[in-house]
């Protein structure tokens, strides 16, 4: 390499850092001013004194686990079955979970507010339609997690060696696959998370406690706490990601981001 | 992978034909799910896009609206602007970024760092990501207070956080992040021997670019632009967050619309939300097909 092409390219690379830490700092700075003159804690001890912060995150937090929760009882095993079984439907299914990047997510709950509001699918106002909803848009990230966790294990061999075990179906997926992709499910659940602990739209057009709409109420009447609420919320982003790095093989998987 | 072996399988772990069935109903509830959470709501707006929100006859008047009402029009116009700004924007800058640090002689863990970064900053949107623009760049923002003390005020000479500009700027932050983690791949896939054999062969710098490195990638970069564009075309929460609403985005009409019926026809208002799905329809396939040409070269 050349010297020019190395000043260049730490020139980029200094751009792309201020770029990416410098709104951060600014936020990060900006949260501990709370207390006039002073740099301190007190946003923070003020948002976890809440009991509107921890309720609103507490309600995200569980819409994130039921998410998980669904995505995996329903994903696994079709997805074990396309790979061993069905193959004749893997193009179709293969469709579907590329179908949310299509519809984004204001139409996608433009549509379930509008079928969901009258007779006989009236269920507008269950939490069950909000971590539906939430298993679509985490659908791309958790498939296709636990397709890829599929492809790197022999699912035949293990299949066939617990079925001649005497194995049944369901201790077959649940004692046999689901522990050797538990990797792959680990990278997907995480990132589920993620998209869950930060979505807005949908807890805010279905009307349910989260955090993202807290946050974004908090941001036209407070000045210190949404900054504090920002920091946590990139934390917990970024302990999301720096699990998928940790436990997978490093940040190979292009992910189209979540919910902007 | 098609059906099972007969040959190698012991007869009795082999299951028995008629179960072929079961592993159809297998897949059923995920089919089932995707049907009554996905396509149905989603395709609901297609159908009630060509349907009279009065007479409810079937009808084209509210797609032929679309591009006679001045407010839509207007309305993705700005989208489109602020997709092509920030995908191109987002495109050139990730390209540069990654390449730098793949093929930049840079020290080996900027990589692994800034994929990491990249990962966290390309989810890193919506209303956490609004916030933290406004802590740098409102008038009261840190660097806009930098500037200030240096005696020049953006906000003087023409600049807002909270209108088109400001808003580039901010998208630019989840843009660049994704054209870095799905180019890498590809950057990764030029062969150091196609470098050496084109200085073998008395090539310039410029030469390799021009005949061999961009028409090799130049799939790849268009695919993921385009990916860009779609990305930010759907996106909504982090201009709601950053300006209430007040800039007409596609997206932020349809969620008005969601909430009031602002366009007073809710005919209108599905067909808006179809011609959106048609543009991101656009958009993945043609990222789809463009990603699938790169392949060749990179295997």
């Amino acid at each position: 390499m050349r010297r020019g092409n190395k000043v260049w390219s730490w020139f980029i690379m200094i751009i792309g850092i201020l770029y990416f830490f410098l709104p951060l700092v600014a936020t990060f700075i900006f949260s501990l001013k709370a207390k006039l003159g002073v740099l301190s804690f007190k946003a923070y001890s003020n948002i976890f004194a809440d009991p509107a912060f921890v309720s609103n995150f507490s309600y995200s937090v569980l819409w994130a686990v039921l998410t998980i929760v669904v995505g995996i009882l329903l994903f696994v095993p079709t997805a074990f079955l396309i790979r061993l079984k069905v193959p004749q439907f893997r193009a179709a299914v293969e469709f579907i979970t590329l179908l949310p990047f299509v519809v984004p997510a204001i139409v996608f709950v433009f549509g379930l507010v509008r079928t969901f509001s009258q007779p006989p699918l009236l269920i507008v106002n269950s939490p069950a339609l909000l971590v539906a909803g939430y298993t679509v848009l985490s659908m791309p990230y958790m498939y296709r997690a636990v397709d890829t966790g599929l492809r790197s294990i022999d699912v035949r061999t293990l299949t066939e060696a617990g079925q001649s075990l005497g194995a049944g179906w369901g201790s077959i997926l649940f004692d046999i696959i689901l522990p050797n992709i538990r990797v792959a499910i680990l990278s997907g659940a995480f990132l589920s998370f993620a998209i869950v602990i930060g979505e807005l739209v949908l807890a805010q057009y279905l009307a349910k406690p989260a955090f993202a709409p807290y946050m974004a109420l908090s941001i036209q009447n407070r000045a210190y706490e949404p900054a504090a609420m920002a920091i946590v919320s990139f934390a917990l982003t970024w302990a999301a990601m720096g699990i998928i790095s940790l436990v997978g093989r490093g940040g190979g998987q292009a992910q189209v981001g979540g919910g902007h | 992978m098609t059906a099972f072996d007969e040959k190698r399988d012991a007869p009795k772990a082999r299951p028995a034909r008629h179960k072929m069935s079961w592993a159809w109903l297998g897949v059923m509830p995920f089919f089932i799910f995707a049907f009554l959470f996905l396509i149905y709501p989603s395709s609901t707006i297609g159908v009630r896009s060509f349907i009279d929100s009065k007479t409810h006859a079937f009808t084209f008047k509210n797609i032929l609206a679309l591009f006679s009402n001045q407010y839509i029009l207007r309305a993705y116009w700005i989208s489109i602007q602020i997709s092509l700004i920030t995908s191109l924007g987002g495109g050139i800058f990730g390209f540069l970024l990654a390449y730098s640090a793949i093929r930049g002689g840079l020290p080996k863990f900027m990589r692994s760092s800034l994929m990491t970064f990249c990962g966290v900053a390309s989810n890193f949107a919506g209303v956490p990501l609004a916030f933290a623009f406004i802590a740098l760049l409102s008038p009261t923002g840190m660097l806009i207070g930098w500037l200030r003390a240096l005696g020049y005020n953006p906000y003087f000479h023409g600049f807002t956080l909270y209108t088109f500009f400001g808003l580039s700027i901010v998208y630019m932050y989840f843009q660049f992040p994704l054209m870095v983690l799905i180019i890498a791949p590809a950057i990764d896939g030029l062969r150091r021997e196609w470098l050496e054999a084109s200085e073998n062969l008395g090539a310039s710098s410029f030469q390799y670019w021009r005949f061999v490195a961009f028409p090799i990638l130049l799939p790849s970069i268009m695919g993921t632009m385009i990916l860009l564009f779609g990305n930010s075309f759907g996106a909504y929460a982090t201009a709601q967050a950053l300006t209430g609403g007040q800039i007409n985005l596609v997206t932020i009409v349809i969620g008005s619309q969601l909430s009031g019926d602002v366009l007073g026809d809710a005919g209108l208002g599905y067909a808006l939300a179809l011609g959106m799905v048609v543009v991101m329809a656009v958009a993945i396939a043609g990222y789809t097909l463009l990603q699938r040409r790169t392949e060749r070269w990179l295997r």
